[in-house]
């Protein structure tokens, strides 16, 4: 295994990478989530997306934010070279809704809010509302680790360069 | 923000090493070896240490009450003291004034003002309460995996630091290429190929 600084940097690519891809399959394949999570019913763009365009000597950083924000700015800015550092991202499954930042550089994940649990009013529901927050926890990151997965092995196999790169690079080239 | 509250920032970890001896036990031992010390009315500017989820200021790991369910549930707490420039300034001044009134010199050396600096700055961080973070912690041994609540690259570290001397095991955070390492079950001919991966490029 390399160092662990030195592969941090080495391959902050990949997560930036994996984000961008993301977007492209929300707008072009939703059924495409129900393989990692069969009661997926959705995942959308929440309120945020980053970008960043390293070029030889400068570093371009780029946010787009809001609600109901157009994205074609976004689309706009992968035209140049960017890719997506960061997505707020609204993930549906059975009847749930999770909310959460993903970053790409480390996978962090950010102000994640989930469905409401139960409350806490006596200090015996405490054991129960942990073991519930946990669970609600593990839906989102286990669905982002799946994610994650399918994307690396599509990313090390022939089907990236023969069939992904010409799609994203057609949806990407989609908004003038 | 920690575990319950309604927004969380997470950092995942892959434990992959394993304990030494009994785990709830060693585990035990090593929260209660590395438990959080209290530096009020002391002169030291930062303390860290574990403490209970349930209860962060009164640290307690008696009964195995970090246990629940499948999961070792405890906190990081990092206490740090502040002492504002301008106000050690203003102490600084006043103590050395009164150093030349009582010699009746004009002047102090550089080696004279400095033990009075470290005088007056252990003098206020005695008196200047601390101000504590909690960090939640989630740790499921059987699968090999811990959650640290917070996103902060300082407490990350940390949080990695007290885990290696408290547990004797590493707490690897899981990034990138970690992840693709050590848990996302590629073949040996897809690791070949992730060690040679190059940036793609999606423009012309």
């Amino acid at each position: 295994m390399l160092d662990i600084a030195v592969s941090y940097n080495r391959y902050k690519f990949l997560g930036n990478e994996f984000l961008t891809w993301l977007w492209f399959m929300i707008e072009n394949d939703q059924t495409f989530f129900t393989k990692i999570d069969i009661e997926c019913t959705a995942l959308e763009i929440g309120d945020k997306i980053s970008f960043e365009n390293r070029k030889k000597e400068s570093l371009e950083v780029v946010s787009i934010k809001g609600d109901h924000a157009g994205w074609e700015e976004g689309k706009l800015s992968l035209q140049k070279g960017s890719l997506v550092t960061e997505l707020n991202l609204l993930y549906h499954s059975g009847p749930g809704k999770w909310r959460f930042s993903l970053k790409g550089e480390n996978l962090g994940i950010g102000n994640l809010k989930t469905p409401e649990g139960g409350r806490v009013e006596t200090k015996e529901d405490l054991e129960g509302a942990i073991l519930e927050k946990i669970f609600l926890l593990d839906k989102a990151i286990s669905f982002i680790q799946g994610l994650f997965r399918r994307f690396l092995k599509l990313r090390v196999s022939p089907q990236w360069q023969a069939d992904s790169i010409p799609m994203m690079k057609e949806w990407i080239n989609s908004t003038k | 923000m920690g575990l319950l509250s309604p927004s969380v920032t997470v950092a995942r970890y892959a434990i992959q090493e394993k304990i030494d001896g009994p785990i709830i036990e060693t585990v035990h031992n090593a929260l209660c070896k590395q438990s959080f010390q209290e530096i009020e009315n002391r002169s030291e500017s930062k303390s860290l240490g574990w403490t209970s989820f349930e209860t962060p200021f009164k640290p307690n790991f008696e009964d195995s009450s970090f246990l629940v369910g499948a999961y070792m549930v405890f906190a990081l707490r990092i206490d740090k003291k502040t002492v504002p420039p301008k106000l050690l300034k203003k102490h600084y001044s006043l103590a050395v004034e009164k150093k030349l009134a009582d010699t009746g010199r004009e002047y102090l050396s550089r080696n004279e003002k400095e033990i009075i600096r470290e005088h007056v700055l252990n003098n206020l961080l005695i008196r200047i309460p601390a101000v504590p973070d909690i960090y939640d912690v989630i740790w499921n041994y059987e699968e090999s995996y811990a959650w640290f609540f917070s996103g902060t690259k300082a407490a990350n570290e940390e949080f990695e630091s007290l885990f290696l001397k408290s547990f004797k095991i590493s707490a690897i955070r899981l990034f990138p290429y970690t992840e693709a390492d050590l848990v996302a079950n590629l073949s040996d001919s897809e690791q070949d190929l992730l060690q040679n991966l190059q940036p793609a490029r999606f423009v012309s």
